[in-house]
């Protein structure tokens, strides 16, 4: 079957779709980025049915449908779950490959947090090394006021 | 209940990119293909089911604007943005509901027309994931670890589904990426987030897909072998990848069992005679296999290792080359059920699993199969 594109040059028209948001980030939300930027302390938050301190701090806990109530800070350390390196570049990535993706149980939480990892050695990282948080220095109140966990290598 | 038949499937072939075509055109090409596939007219479909989402498609209310392309002028015409195979369960639901005869569900997708990593790290909340920079490979890279690390899954068992099902391929002539590969070749080939590599992960794909379902009493009047939906389920889990234990399949198994209890299966392995299911990523199949209770918790290796998936196997896994072979965004889990229904039609070509009864299509939503989709499909 002869297709068309052999007479007609085919076009592609190139476009760019930008819009603003302003998301909310809500009572929770607010208070969990206000620690973070004002004081680098890590909060979750507890719900009252199976107990479990959520990190980041939700006010859901969407396993017992039940509103998260007590604040309960969380270490700063925590122990690797699973990870990436990652070696591809995309325009979303807040860092140059290689980087690592993690999730981390932070010491006293009983969610794991994602977050980047950075620092040390990827070659050398195994799942259940433990994690640093690193803070920002001119922090903004928002996810990236942490700027990584760094793995603490034996 | 009521019986549902599957009357007539439609596919485009699965390109790296479909210059020719606007995805108006692809939808256009599936269901022109699925009509004439059940030797019907679209006078006889009663209401369609579009499967689109806005970001793929850079438009918002992408379905709408596929209306003309499915034939849904003046029908009712809803949309379902997740895969396809959710597409099949509402639209079963449609005819259920009593209101129509039959449902057209048509999916469509082009990955090449924007950039996947963009696309699929909106996937993630704005708040608390989004700027980290996931996107679908990273995300499924977490989970492919915690996965192979608590059971022992080996990346050369992960690479012999790569190996399997790209050279299933080249049987199909809808795949993308028919090739004859070795493992050596996949644990070589580009690292893209470890353990994934370049050979473990699907293509951008575009391409579409439609299935034509029937209630039993329109189904009767259809020229095509109707195929009937025996058993569907589907479960979700959390959202937050760190609120789940991404070895586990908790979703998986509740929607299996769903639909097994409604089909009557106790033991799929040795009563499901073929399955496509949604591999992704290689892991994934192996995975998925376990929650589908193919092989016991942690044996997926073990599977793929025996062979039994082979086309030749005892249960074949992904024929068709699966969504390794060719990976058009939510039409990928339609696809699934359109080489189900194929494979019991006998209408498979030369990617046809001999005797055939009983066929699983699977489908997967949002990252790391945090919702999955199990339907069970038989010839009586």
């Amino acid at each position: 079957m002869k297709k068309w594109a052999e007479d007609v040059e085919e076009l592609v028209h190139s476009g760019r779709i930008k819009v603003p948001y302003t998301w909310s980030v809500g009572e929770v939300g607010s208070r969990f980025f206000i620690e973070l930027r004002n004081n680098q302390k890590i909060y979750g938050k507890r719900c009252p049915a199976c107990k479990k301190v959520l990190v980041p701090a939700r006010k859901l806990c969407g396993q017992c449908f039940q509103q998260t109530d007590e604040w309960v800070e969380v270490g700063q350390q925590g122990v690797v779950q699973t990870f990436t390196v990652v070696r591809y570049s995309s325009a979303v990535q807040p860092l140059k490959p290689p980087f690592g993706y993690g999730i981390i149980k932070l010491d006293g939480a009983d969610t794991g947090m994602t977050h980047l990892l950075w620092g040390t050695d990827p070659t050398k990282w195994q799942v259940g090394m433990r994690v640093q948080a690193v803070f920002k220095d001119k922090r903004a109140g928002n996810i990236m006021d942490i700027a990584y966990f760094r793995p603490l290598m034996a | 209940m009521e019986r549902i038949a599957i009357v007539g499937v439609g596919q485009t072939k699965y390109e790296r990119k479909k210059k020719e075509d606007t995805f108006a055109d692809l939808v256009f090409e599936a269901t022109s293909q699925a009509l004439r596939d059940a030797q019907m007219t679209i006078k006889g479909i009663d209401n369609v089911v579009t499967v689109s989402n806005d970001f793929w498609d850079g438009r918002t209310i992408s379905s709408m604007a596929v209306m003309d392309a499915c034939g849904a002028y003046e029908k009712n015409v809803s949309t379902v943005e997740g895969d396809g195979t959710f597409g099949v369960l509402y639209g079963m639901l449609r005819i259920l509901s009593g209101s129509f005869g039959t449902t057209l569900v048509v999916a469509h997708s082009k990955g090449s027309e924007s950039d996947p990593s963009l696309i699929t790290n909106g996937m993630f909340d704005p708040l608390y994931q989004r700027a980290l920079g996931l996107d679908a490979i990273t995300s499924s890279a977490l989970q492919a670890k915690a996965y192979m690390q608590k059971y022992g899954i080996s990346e050369e068992q992960c690479a012999l589904v790569s190996v399997k099902n790209h050279k299933n391929a080249k049987n199909n002539p809808y795949a993308q990426l028919p090739m004859d590969i070795s493992v050596q070749d996949v644990l070589v080939s580009r690292l893209l987030a470890d353990p994934i590599k370049l050979l473990d992960a699907s293509p951008i794909s575009d391409g579409a897909c439609a299935v034509i379902l029937a209630n039993e009493k329109r189904a009767k009047k259809i020229a095509q072998k109707p195929v009937w939906i025996k058993g569907i389920g589907h479960c979700a889990e959390g959202y937050f990848l760190g609120d789940r234990d991404l070895a586990e399949i908790p979703s998986l198994i509740a929607a299996a069992k769903k639909a097994y209890g409604m089909a009557g299966i106790t033991n799929p392995s040795k009563e499901i005679d073929v399955a496509e299911i949604y591999d992704a990523f290689s892991y994934m199949e192996l995975l998925w296999s376990e929650g589908l209770g193919f092989a016991g918790r942690g044996e997926g290796g073990k599977l793929i290792d025996s062979r039994q998936t082979q086309i030749n196997g005892k249960l074949p896994i992904n024929p068709s080359g699966g969504v390794l072979s060719a990976h058009a965004v939510l039409v990928a889990g339609l696809a699934r059920v359109a080489e189900g229904a194929l494979q019991l039609r006998g209408d498979a070509g030369a990617r046809q699993v001999g005797g055939a009864k009983t066929a699983l299509a699977h489908g997967i939503n949002g990252p790391c199969g945090q919702s999955h989709c199990v339907i069970v499909l038989g010839k009586s």
